[in-house]
């Protein structure tokens, strides 16, 4: 199926799967105009997304704000509902139900931009990690342990040695990166499968981002954890992600080993996201223009097509794909081993048929 | 080169129900005229304090001392009248967050003319007609004077926030992290327009971020604060690939470039905190966390040294003559 992430060779089974997923939010329509029949815009945040993870594997979604990257976390974790399309862990479809979805969450667990709003103010740090042993009804370790060692066994694997020093202090005793591993010690303690870590290292200092990455890397190599890191830095997606995949309004328009993505990008919106980086010297560097898309007004065909360079400089008529780029939606393709991106242009100068998109709904 | 602001031992203590906090502690600074001056350093350097240290916007009772020359004449005594008539027409700011710094219930277009008719001798109608050719200059269509601040997007704020601090014509242009709180695409465009109108009107600029990478592409010089003093100063490519102090070392690795073979699979950043303003440690107060720190750094307090090529740093290696680098 083209729309799927690469089958990677002599593969395990991938932890968390998702299929061809669909996540929308209704618009509001004034009672007059409701009246006369009209219908809310709908916003397509996640319109048909594949991805699939594999244990022990870090993946950076990327992509600008209003691409849906948050919402397809958000989705993953159990917070939005989808309108269509299958959530699987350990290949198992994800239950609706309050039970299923607890357990789920057990596994799954979230790290979230800023640590601060994370942590409620008023419990100490011990409660702020132990809150989600005691959701879960989980009271002695697997060897039996108690539940301080457990919390203190966290903290520690999190960086905050001697553990028990924290135990009694509040969230505003701590620096902007002690709160920042205090939220993933709270995720550590549940031992899970897979961290969605949601910009997690935006809202802190520059000298201190390092050492958080450094500490999300290190939970990969030494217990295996999945990782899904959102993020709209692609310096930070080159820096720990095995795999990246670039959303554009609610798509992945390219996926791939994050050295082939990053250093030899396929679809020219990575290209032009790669162009924003920073670097010096590099104000008069040509970039897109325009605001970041929205998803109630998605555009026909390709979407990326009426920001697309490739599309204003000619090149595509040229190459005689204009008029698909306007009309024909598509979806990814594997371009090379592994790689896969979703561009009329591109599948044409590599002799190939545009892939379908993905299953529409309605 | 004419210097338009220049900053001669400045410190600033604020007063807190804790006791004093020293928050800038001695720095020296100057910006030319058409130069874009990069202050770069994390939260609670001091970076911010210093730009609110210009403007005087301090709380009453801070203790400020040391000069701030504008065009050779010292802010810190200037009457209230005359720092009014310097605020906006000689002196401008660009915030973070332009949406909260404007009106919600006031069109752009009266916002912006309401500065002008303030700070010039000019008249309403003129006031619109130069309020209408600003925006052209942001690249908004004058039309858009009409609109309400929730109907313009975030960058858009951005940019009616910069027609706002060129309204009166300023000598200096202060933009204290100007796209922080913007999308990637929208920041670098956001960037470019204020690099492509100083580069234009040939105003001096000091630019503050704690994000060195952007602060590189805008900027002629860079700065780089840590604690409440300058640690390193100079032309801003070589400062950012040429680090002659080990912190702006570990800043220009934090925000590292795609293609960095020595990033992959290695972030890098620095052990512990930057100090609180209250509690800096002596010596050099970056000694706690500096990989490269040998005995003397607790003890002497650096100062500047020359660096060559117009580059100074405050590392006790540099003044031995020694690389600022861990060996191999």
């Amino acid at each position: 199926m083209p729309t799927t992430a690469p089958p990677r060779p002599g593969t395990r089974r991938p932890v968390l799967e998702v299929r061809d997923l669909h996540v929308r939010f209704a618009g509001r329509v004034g009672l007059a105009q409701g009246l006369l029949g009209r219908k809310p815009t709908e916003a397509r945040a996640v319109d048909g997304v594949s991805l699939e993870l594999y244990p022990g594997e870090v993946v950076a979604l990327a992509g600008e704000s209003g691409c849906g990257k948050t919402t397809l976390a958000r989705t993953i974790m159990g917070l939005e509902r989808p309108r269509s399309g299958e959530i699987l862990f350990e290949g198992k479809p994800l239950g609706r139900s309050t039970k299923a979805l607890r357990e789920y969450r057990r596994r799954v667990q979230m790290v979230f931009q800023d640590p601060t709003a994370a942590l409620n103010p008023r419990q100490t740090i011990y409660e702020s990690v132990a809150e989600g042993l005691r959701v879960h009804g989980i009271h002695r370790g697997p060897n039996g342990e108690p539940e301080e060692e457990l919390v203190a066994r966290a903290l520690a694997r999190a960086g905050l040695r001697p553990p028990e020093l924290f135990f009694l202090n509040y969230p505003h005793e701590l620096s902007g990166g002690q709160r920042q591993r205090v939220v993933i010690a709270g995720a550590l303690v549940l031992e899970p499968e897979i961290i969605v870590a949601d910009e997690p290292v935006s809202s802190l200092d520059a000298s201190v981002r390092g050492e958080i990455l450094k500490l999300l890397l290190g939970l990969r190599n030494e217990l295996g954890i999945a990782m899904l890191v959102v993020t709209h830095d692609l310096g930070l997606a080159w820096t720990i992600a095995d795999r990246v995949a670039v959303m554009y309004l609610g798509r992945i328009v390219e996926i791939g080993p994050a050295e082939e993505v990053l250093t030899r990008p396929i679809h020219p919106y990575t290209k032009a996201l790669l162009e924003v980086v920073p670097e010096a010297g590099g104000i008069d560097r040509p970039f897109l223009t325009g605001e970041p898309p929205d998803p109630t007004r998605i555009p026909s065909g390709c979407r990326f097509h009426p920001r697309c360079p490739e599309v204003a400089n000619g090149t595509a008529e040229t190459a005689g794909v204009l008029e698909r780029c306007r009309a024909q939606d598509l979806g990814l393709q594997e371009l090379r081993p592994g790689h896969f991106a979703a561009c009329h242009l591109v599948a044409q100068r590599a002799g190939v048929a545009s892939a379908p998109p993905p299953p529409a709904i309605d | 080169m004419t210097t338009v602001l220049s900053i001669r031992d400045l410190a600033v203590t604020y007063r807190t129900q804790t006791g004093p906090v020293p928050a800038v502690r001695g720095v020296d600074l100057d910006v030319h005229k058409a130069e874009v001056l990069g202050l770069a350093g994390e939260s609670g350097c001091g970076k911010s304090t210093i730009a609110n240290a210009i403007l005087r916007l301090l709380p009453p009772k801070t203790q400020v001392t040391g000069q701030i020359l504008l065009n050779g004449e010292d802010v810190l005594a200037m009457k209230p009248g005359r720092l009014r008539a310097v605020r906006w027409s000689a002196i401008s700011v660009v915030f973070q967050g332009a949406m909260h710094a404007l009106n919600p219930v006031q069109r752009i277009g009266d916002q912006i003319a309401e500065a002008i008719i303030i700070h010039t001798k000019a008249g309403e109608k003129e006031a619109r007609v130069r309020a209408g050719a600003l925006l052209e200059q942001v690249g908004l269509p004058p039309r858009r004077l009409r609109d309400y601040p929730h109907e313009l997007s975030g960058g858009q704020k951005q940019r009616v926030m910069i027609a706002m601090a060129l309204a009166c014509n300023p000598d200096l242009v202060i933009a204290d992290e100007p796209t922080t709180a913007l999308d990637v695409m929208v920041q670098a465009q956001v960037l470019r327009l204020l690099k492509d109108l100083q580069r234009e009107l040939g105003l001096a600029m000091l630019f503050i971020t704690h994000d060195l990478s952007v602060l590189v592409e805008v900027s002629d010089r860079l700065a780089i604060m840590y604690a409440g003093k300058i640690v390193e100063e100079g032309p801003a490519v070589p400062v950012f690939h040429e680090p002659k102090h080990p912190y702006t070392r570990a800043l220009a690795a934090a925000f590292p470039q795609v293609g960095d073979r020595r990033f992959r699979m290695a972030p890098s950043g620095l052990p512990g905190d930057p100090p609180f303003p209250g509690n800096v440690p002596p010596g050099c107060s970056f000694h706690p966390r500096c990989p490269l720190a040998f005995e003397d750094c607790s003890v002497i307090e650096p100062e500047m040294y020359p660096a060559g090529d117009g580059r100074r740093s405050a590392c006790l290696l540099v003044k031995r003559g020694e690389p600022v680098e861990v060996g191999p």
